[in-house]
Order: C-alpha cells, then structure tokens, then sequence
C-alpha cells in the first residue's frame, strides 16, 4: 500500500463540552478502500470523533477534511453532495419509525437521486437483499424488527447511494456471535464488491481482527497508535495490552489466527 | 437534484454476434440507463462487460432485471475480460436476488375490505371501552390497597404533579376563562339589549359559569395540557422498557405512576375550577362596566343574589371530569408499543378522548340536573 489515496484526514481535531475535554490535538487518516477499527475506552470519544468526521458536530478547533474539503465550510448544495458520498450506520440503526424498512432504504434514493418511487423500491429490495435480509422484511416497520434485522436495514439504508465511505458505530454490539460473525462477512463482502472504504466504531475483538485492515487506539484524547491489528496488539501501552491480550483479545485472537 | 455526474454514457454496441456493454453503470446515469435498456431487446447472442468503467448495485441491479438473473451469471461466467472487483459486486448482486422471494399476499375484493375494516373497529372500540373499565377497576384496586397504608402514599410525587398540573395550568386558564367570560358579556349584552334587558347580562355570565363554563373549561384546558403530558411521559417510559423495569423490580407501575396522577388532578381540576369561575365572572364585570356602565357594586349586588346550588352543581363535576382525565391520559400511555411514532398517535388520542369524555359526561350531567330541578 505504497501510493494510499486519502479520503478523510482529521487534524489537529479538538473537542470540548463546557470544561470537560474529549479530544485534544487529534490526527488520524483514513485510506481508500480500507476498513479501519476504531476502538478505545469507554468515554474516549469514539462516537464524538466519527460525529464530528460526518459534520454533525462542529469541533472546537481542527479540522477535518473530506475527499479533500472542509465541510462545515461548504455551501450549502455542495455539502449535501458530499453528504451523499458517506453512509453512516448509527448505533441504534436510527430507522425512520414511520417508514417501512423499504421506504427507509428508497427515501434517499427518491429525494437524491430522482428516482420514481417504483424504481426506489426495487433498487432498495436489492440492497436489502444484498444487507441480507429475507424478502419480507421489506415491509415490516422498524419496531417489529429484531436487533439484527434493525442493524442490516439500517446498513442497507447506509449504503443506498453507493457511497464511498461508510461510518459504522458499533454495528455488532448487541448481536449474538452468529450475526456478528455473519455481519463481518458480510462487511468484507461489500466491501471487495462495492470497493467501500469503512470506518467502524467497534468493541468486538472478533470484529477487529477479521474484519480490519487497520486499527485505530483512542486514549489520552488522542489516536495512540493507527496501524495493523498484529503491530497495535504488540504496541507498548498497558491499556491496549490490556485490551488485546486480555483473556478476551487473547481468544479472538486465536480464534481468527489459529493456535 | 442530482449525483455528480463526470463520467461517459452508458451504450450498447452490437458487434457482430456480440453485444458490448461500455461507459459507467451507475445511480447518476439511472434514468438514462433505464430508457436504453427498455429500447433494447434482450439478446440471444455473448454478452460482454469488460468495457465498463463504472460499475454500482443500481447499474448492476438494472442489468439484471434486464437479463435475468441467470443469463447475467451465464455472461459473467463466460466473461475472463470483466475486472476482479466489478465480477464481485455481480455475483455478491447475484446471490443475494437468488434468495427466497416473499410469499405473495392474497388479493381481497374492496367489499370484503371495507367490511373487515368496519368489523375490526367496531370491535376495536368495545375492546377500548372493556379495555378502559378494567384500568379503572386497576386504579381503584391500587387505591384502595394502600388507602390506609400511609406509609405507601407517593407524597413528593403526588406534590410534584400537583405543581405541574395545579399551579402552572393557573396562568392560562385564568386568561382564557377572563377572555371568554367577556366574550359571553358581550354576546348577552347584544342579544338582551333588543328586548331592553341588558341588566340580565350579569345572570349569564353567573349562571353559565358558576354551572358549566368555569369547570367545562378548566376540564378541557386540563384535558389538552395534562392527558397529553400524561400519556407522553408514561408512553416513553413503555417504549423505554421503564415499565418493564418497575415490574421486574416488584413494583407496581399503578401504584408508582398512576395513583398520583389521578390523586393530583383530583385536587387540582376543583381548583383550578374555581380559578376558572371567578376569572371568567371578572371578564364579565370589566365588559358590563365598560360596555353597559353596570358599576362593581351593582354586579356583585346580582351576583349575590345567585344561589349557591349553581355552583355547587358546577363543582360537583369537577372530580369526576378529573378522574376521567386523568385515567384515560394514564391508559393511553400504557398502551403506547415500542416506538416514538407510537407515543405520538397515543398522545393524540387520548386528547380526543378526554375532551370526547368531559364533553359527553357534561351533557348527560346538564340533563341530569334539568330532571332533577337542581
């Protein structure tokens, strides 16, 4: 990975809510085509660092760029089409509660790429054929879905517009190990086929070293450490140590790797 | 709106027996791709794809309604000049439209629709009625378990929706009631002037108020402000799993939640009552004073003479009107199911039918006490 194009770079981010500080001075690249890991304790920031990459919260200084702009900086039409380049799958799947699962799937689709709403409906069957979900969720509203039906249409809906980036926040947490394990597959898949650059927010092991490509470390307000699931495991911090190979990393470790 | 759109047209060219697909396949060219496939047959010849540039799944997804699912596996097969990524995304597109398809549903003529439709709400509104008898009997179930178990009465609770049901609503329906007890000075003074009788304006305004305006009111102002935060707060705690919680913690969500709610707007609709009544004759006194020059003294003269019954008959509903608020507010909040949409459609309805019920309930008290010469 010699010549890496860079979507996102984050610089010099910081973060703070009245005193309390959550990033100071924090950099980190994502690369295209890669699915970088984004882990760390709870309270590090994980999910105030992905919010901030996406634009919905304004940092306190820094900036963060995509595909080489500043969108907090943007007119208004343009920042909406770069908008459209990113997927992002919320923690709680954020499905639209009045829209069938279809609908929620087809209404970017409708609104953004003008799309008739038969169209919409037939593409949006497809992508959540390709999410993986069995053909009659279509229809199903949000709240008679189980949690992992609500994570694969939500991804679906993240995936609508063929985006080029995707934000995922815990997109495993709450899943048994089957449907974690089915939905790092099914994560890899997409992205070999789709070409997709991920950007996850996770705290399944299994995830990280299956998935992965890279990991990024949040710790003292900062990314510690951005590199390989092998070299960051072998990174000298007690906290990550800790983290990697404790009894748990230590086991998926083994689980992926073998012996 | 529209996706960037930097990229070459999508194009068939027929080359001899084979069919040569080019450009870029993707969401942006959507529209145009649909107009070239309809207007092209579906070829029985080799198809190839290497010449793609673009490729996405709404391309891809069109490609293979056009083929068939089959026929497009076939060329992707047979194709050795198609890029490792784009053979990818179509056989991941593949696999994923060779899944089960969903069963169809059965087709049911529009009479049999409509009378299904009417049969379901007919019983839906017996089950609501059942449905709301029982959550009476709950509460007074509850009510009469810890009646004399002071030790169980939610006093903080019990004070704190005082304050939010009692004290706050009183700005508000002081001000509508003085507004509509002017209102209705004017309209006696209207009407009784053509016969010379406007001194009678200081009767109605007593006696409609005093019986039916100052509580009806405070009934419905209570009814929107109160049976929707009600149904909104115990809705979210349901969808929230709350009530789950309190149960499993052994707690009765009835004695916890509902009792001081009832118990408070008990206390607070009489006087919020009497707040009505006496704001709604205070509109009648500055428009008698200002518009048919009847002095202080003289209304309170007349209003003096009023018996006392009216206002005892007025009071009388107002506990009853209160309970029906409160509990109905109470239900609807404990039939909220799961999601945010959910807490909004319960809120609506029990708005409606709280003022539904006040309404209803006051007319059948007017004949009531018609009957009864009170």
């Amino acid at each position: 990975m010699s010549e890496r194009q860079t979507l996102i770079e984050v610089r010099g981010l910081c973060n703070r809510f009245g005193r309390n500080s959550v990033h100071e001075n924090l950099d980190l690249d994502l690369y295209r085509g890669e699915i970088l890991g984004v882990v760390g304790g709870s309270g590090t920031g994980k999910s105030v660092l992905l919010r901030s990459i996406v634009g919905l919260i304004r940092p306190s200084e820094g900036e963060v760029r995509l595909f080489g702009q500043n969108l907090l900086t943007l007119p208004a039409a343009e920042r909406s089409r770069l908008e459209q380049r990113m997927g992002v799958l919320f923690q709680g799947g954020a499905l639209f509660s009045s829209l069938t699962v279809r609908e929620n799937v087809a209404l970017p689709l409708i609104e953004h790429a003008g799309l008739s709403r038969k169209d919409a409906e037939e593409l949006a069957e497809v992508k959540l054929a390709l999410s993986g979900l069995a053909a009659h969720a279509g229809d199903l509203y949000p709240a008679s879905l189980s949690g992992g039906m609500v994570k694969r249409a939500s991804l679906a809906r993240a995936l609508a517009l063929d985006p080029d980036v995707v934000f995922l926040d815990e997109p495993t947490a709450g899943l048994d190990p089957i449907g974690a394990a089915d939905f790092d597959q099914l994560l890899l898949t997409l992205r070999n086929a789709l070409g997709l650059t991920v950007f996850m927010v996770t705290h399944d092991l299994d995830s990280l070293w299956t998935a992965c490509d890279r990991i990024a470390v949040l710790s003292q307000k900062r990314v510690l450490v951005a590199d390989t699931p092998e070299r960051v495991a072998d990174y000298d911090n007690p906290w990550i140590q800790n983290y990697f190979n404790g009894p748990r990393g230590r086991a998926a470790y083994r689980a992926v790797n073998g012996s | 709106m529209t996706l960037q759109v930097d990229s070459t047209p999508p194009a068939l060219d027929r080359a001899g027996e084979q069919l040569r697909l080019s450009g870029h396949w993707t969401l942006a060219q959507h529209g145009m791709l649909k107009q070239l496939l309809a207007a092209t047959p579906v070829p029985s010849g080799a198809i190839s794809l290497g010449g793609i540039e673009g490729l996405d799944t709404a391309g891809a997804t069109l490609l293979a309604q056009w083929l068939g699912v089959d026929r497009l596996e076939q060329a992707i097969a047979a194709d050795s000049a198609l890029q490792p990524e784009r053979r990818a995304l179509l056989e991941t597109l593949v696999k994923a439209l060779r899944r089960e398809p969903a069963p169809v549903a059965e087709t049911v003529s529009p009479l049999v629709q409509a009378l299904t439709l009417l049969g379901q709400q007919t019983e839906q509104l017996a089950r609501h009625f059942w449905q709301l008898s029982g959550f009476i009997g709950l509460v007074l179930q509850s009510l009469m378990g810890i009646l004399f178990r002071p030790g169980r009465w939610r006093m903080t609770a019990w004070v704190n929706q005082v304050h939010q049901t009692g004290l706050n609503a009183v700005p508000i329906v002081a001000l509508l009631t003085f507004l509509v007890g002017a209102v209705v000075a004017f309209l006696g003074a209207t009407v009784l002037g053509e016969f010379g009788a406007e001194i009678y304006t200081v009767n109605l305004v007593a006696y409609s108020f005093l019986r039916e305006f100052g509580v009806l009111l405070a009934a419905i102002l209570l009814a929107g402000r109160t049976a929707s935060a009600f149904t909104a707060q115990i809705g979210s705690m349901k969808a929230n799993e709350e009530l789950d919680a309190l149960r499993t913690l052994g707690l009765n969500p009835i004695e916890l939640l509902v009792i001081p709610r009832v118990l408070a707007l008990l206390i607070t609709l009489p006087l919020l009552t009497f707040v009505a009544v006496m704001s709604g004759l205070a509109g009648g006194a500055l428009v008698s004073l200002v518009a048919l020059d009847i002095p202080l003294g003289q209304y309170l003269g007349i209003l003096a003479d009023v018996p006392l019954k009216h206002y005892i008959v007025g009071l009388a509903k107002a506990p009853i009107f209160a309970f029906v608020v409160a509990v109905i507010g109470c239900m609807e909040g404990f039939k909220v199911s799961g999601s945010a949409e959910s807490v909004g459609r319960h809120t609506t309805s029990s708005v409606v039918q709280s003022i539904f019920m006040v309404i209803l309930l006051d007319a059948v008290a007017a004949l009531f006490c018609m009957e009864m010469g009170w």
